[in-house]
Formats: C-alpha cells, sequence, structure tokens
C-alpha cells in the first residue's frame, strides 16, 4: 500500500521531469512534449488505477500552481486553454492505456503496453483533446482533429518507445508489472 | 523549482483563497454564456486593471505567463480571416485571453499552502464518505520533493551520455530514469511504511 502511494507519486513526478528535460525532440521545430509518453508509462507500468491516480496527482499539482506542464506552464489558467483537453485527457488516457494492458491477451509485454499506448496515450488523449480544442476555440470538432493531427506521427513514436521501455521493464523488474507477472503465472502449465 | 506565485505581493495575497476561486467561477461562466462584444471588451478591460493595479513588476510577470496562449491566438484568428468571419474570431480569441488572464491571476496571488489547505477543506465531505483523501497529504510533498531530484538525475545521465558518444541521448535515457523512480518509489514506500505510513494515520484519525 505504501508502494503504490509512493509509486504513483514518483511516477508523477517523472511526467513533471519529462516536460522540464524533454528525451525527444522532433526535428521539425516544434518540440513535442514528452509528457504525454509520461501518461502512457503510468498506465502501462502502474496499471489503469495506479496510472490514472498518478495523473490525477500530477493535474492536481499544477491546478494547484505549480509549473509542472511542459514549458513551465501550470496554474488554474491551463484548464481554459486551449489545450485543457489534452492536459486533463493525461488521467482517462493513463486509465485506458492500463484497462487494454492488464486485458488484453499477448505474450509480449512490449506490444500490449505499445497497443495501449495507441489506444489509451493516443485514441482516447485526442479525443478529449479535440473536445477540449473545440469548446475553448469554438471550432467544430472535426476542424479540431485537423488541427491536432499534426501531433499524431509524434505521439506514434512514443507509442513505440513505451513499447521497448515497458519491454525492458518486463526483463529488468518484472515484479514491477502487476498484470504482466499475473499473466505469466497463468501461461506457465 | 520555479513558482508561478507573483513576485511581489499584492493585496489580493490576503483574501481567502475560496473568495478568489469561487469569484472565478462566476466571473468565467458569466463570459462563457455571452456573446455581446461589449461585454467581453469590458472584462478584458478590467482583467486588464486588475493586472496593472499591483504595480509594473506584477503586470510583466503576468503577462510573460500568458505568453503561452500567443500561437492559439495568431492560429485562430488567421482562421476567422481566413473564413471570413474577423468579428466573431476576436470576441473568441479576446474571450480565451480574459479567461486564461483571469485564472493565472488567481493562481499568481494564492500561495501554494493555502491551495493545499482548500483541497483539504473541499475533499473533507469526501472523506466522511469513506474516500481515502488523506493520502494526498502524503503524495503531494512527495511530488513536489521529488520532481526536482528526478530532474537533476535526468541532467546527470544526459551529461555521462554526452561524455561517451557525439549522439544525441533521446529516449534512450528513458529506462535508467524510469528504473530509477521505481527503485525510489521502493525505498520511499519502506521509508513510510518505516514511520507508520499513511496507513497509520488513517488508524490515529
Amino acid at each position: 500500500m505504501e508502494r503504490n502511494i509512493a509509486q504513483i507519486a514518483l511516477f508523477a513526478a517523472m511526467v513533471a521531469a519529462l516536460g522540464v528535460v524533454p528525451p525527444i525532440t522532433l526535428g521539425f521545430g516544434v518540440p513535442i512534449s514528452a509528457q504525454s509518453m509520461g501518461a502512457m508509462l503510468a498506465g502501462a507500468v502502474l496499471g489503469a488505477r495506479a496510472g490514472a491516480a498518478a495523473m490525477g496527482l500530477f493535474l492536481l499539482l499544477v491546478a494547484l500552481g505549480l509549473p509542472l506542464l511542459s514549458g513551465g506552464r501550470g496554474g488554474l489558467g491551463v484548464f481554459v486553454s486551449p489545450t485543457a483537453g489534452f492536459a486533463l485527457g493525461f488521467l482517462p488516457a493513463a486509465f485506458v492505456t492500463g484497462l487494454v494492458v492488464e486485458h488484453i491477451r499477448l505474450r509480449s509485454a512490449g506490444l500490449r503496453a505499445a497497443l495501449g499506448a495507441v489506444i489509451g496515450g493516443i485514441a482516447v488523449l485526442y479525443v478529449f483533446g479535440a473536445t477540449g480544442l473545440s469548446m475553448v476555440a469554438d471550432k467544430p470538432l472535426s476542424e479540431a482533429f485537423m488541427l491536432a493531427a499534426v501531433f499524431i506521427p509524434g505521439d506514434l513514436l512514443k507509442a513505440a518507445v513505451t513499447g521497448m521501455l515497458v519491454q525492458a521493464v518486463a526483463r529488468i523488474r518484472p515484479q514491477t508489472l502487476g498484470w504482466y507477472r499475473v499473466n505469466a503465472g497463468s501461461l506457465r502449465p | 523549482m520555479i513558482s508561478l506565485t507573483s513576485p511581489v505581493e499584492t493585496r489580493a495575497h490576503g483574501w481567502p483563497a475560496w473568495l478568489k476561486l469561487g469569484g472565478l467561477c462566476l466571473a468565467s461562466t458569466g463570459l462563457l454564456l455571452t456573446d455581446s462584444p461589449a461585454l467581453h471588451l469590458a472584462a478584458a478591460g478590467t482583467t486588464l486593471a486588475l493586472y496593472a493595479a499591483p504595480g509594473a513588476v506584477f503586470l510583466r510577470a503576468g503577462l510573460r505567463a500568458l505568453r503561452v496562449a500567443l500561437p492559439f491566438v495568431a492560429v485562430l484568428l488567421a482562421w476567422h480571416l481566413l473564413t471570413g468571419d474577423a468579428a466573431r474570431g476576436v470576441i473568441i480569441t479576446l474571450r480565451m485571453v480574459t479567461l486564461i488572464a483571469l485564472a493565472n491571476l488567481v493562481t499568481m496571488t494564492t500561495g501554494l499552502s493555502e491551495m493545499v489547505d482548500l483541497v483539504r477543506r473541499l475533499t473533507a465531505p469526501l472523506r466522511r464518505m469513506g474516500l481515502p483523501t488523506h493520502l494526498l497529504e502524503t503524495a503531494i510533498p512527495l511530488v513536489i520533493r521529488f520532481t526536482p531530484v528526478l530532474i537533476a538525475r535526468a541532467e546527470r545521465l544526459a551529461e555521462a551520455w554526452r561524455a561517451r558518444s557525439v549522439r544525441r541521448p533521446g529516449w534512450r535515457l528513458m529506462l535508467p530514469l524510469m528504473l530509477g523512480a521505481l527503485d525510489d518509489a521502493d525505498h520511499v514506500g519502506e521509508a513510510l511504511r518505516a514511520r507508520g505510513g499513511p496507513l497509520g494515520t488513517t488508524a490515529r484519525d
């Protein structure tokens, strides 16, 4: 129990650190925030409930006024800005990523995580993000989707990296992945 | 860590946080309900006056916090110019900037401890319903403490990489960073348990 709380807090802190030290920057001028990868990782490594809790904790601290979002953004203004949907979407994104990872039947932990990241960290995140964008900018949902779609290639890359990282965690620290251990046990004869 | 709170102490720092937050909710709802250009201009003007009242230092800090909205302002205005609906574009942009500016104003004039206090009071009914909201009081300081630790560690990892390679480190540093965070979580979990843990506080409550 204490370890769960510590993991939730540490993952929230890691997402914050990813906003300052981005491990991925794509070449065409727009620095791609790695924080949505943090949401994918939180869901894939901690599972649905704890991953969502980590993101909820992160968003709460942003709302309280800490500049934890990439680019040093934070405070209540974030939640009425055009990117509010993407920020709030971190929570359901991590949750759905965790759900997919926990329930899908695949041998490879990395494939499960990558698939979870595509469904949770991209599909779900963009539904929330585009909805927020269309509400704040007063645009139809389709136009908001088009505007946001620029970032999908970068996010696919992040989903792939998430898969590779979770594959490595499954090999190095399988005890961390609750869903993997349970499943590996059931696969044994 | 950089803080988003104001560099200068204003009179609004002394006002209760719930009052500022309540006012923000009312003002935001009002702005979202109206489409009148006059009202939006008045709201934007009032907000600017609020920013200017505590002096030039405060105004500059406030405008700096608003800079992140600039790309969206440009895109929105360009979009509406192209679709030939400039007047509506100006209102939407004005509303967006005013809403962000008002929300930032509350953040700038309210300290972190006051906000945490407010969260504790707002979640009190949930706690009575049996939700473990007291765990937040353990988790919030942990995040605040470990964010700079993890940032420093990520920078150290990047330095070590650069000493060995001419290529950019990129995502490869994510694995040691995450494994380090998971190790930290194990240690912190053990330390919490050794000290009675966040669950221990429930027993005493």
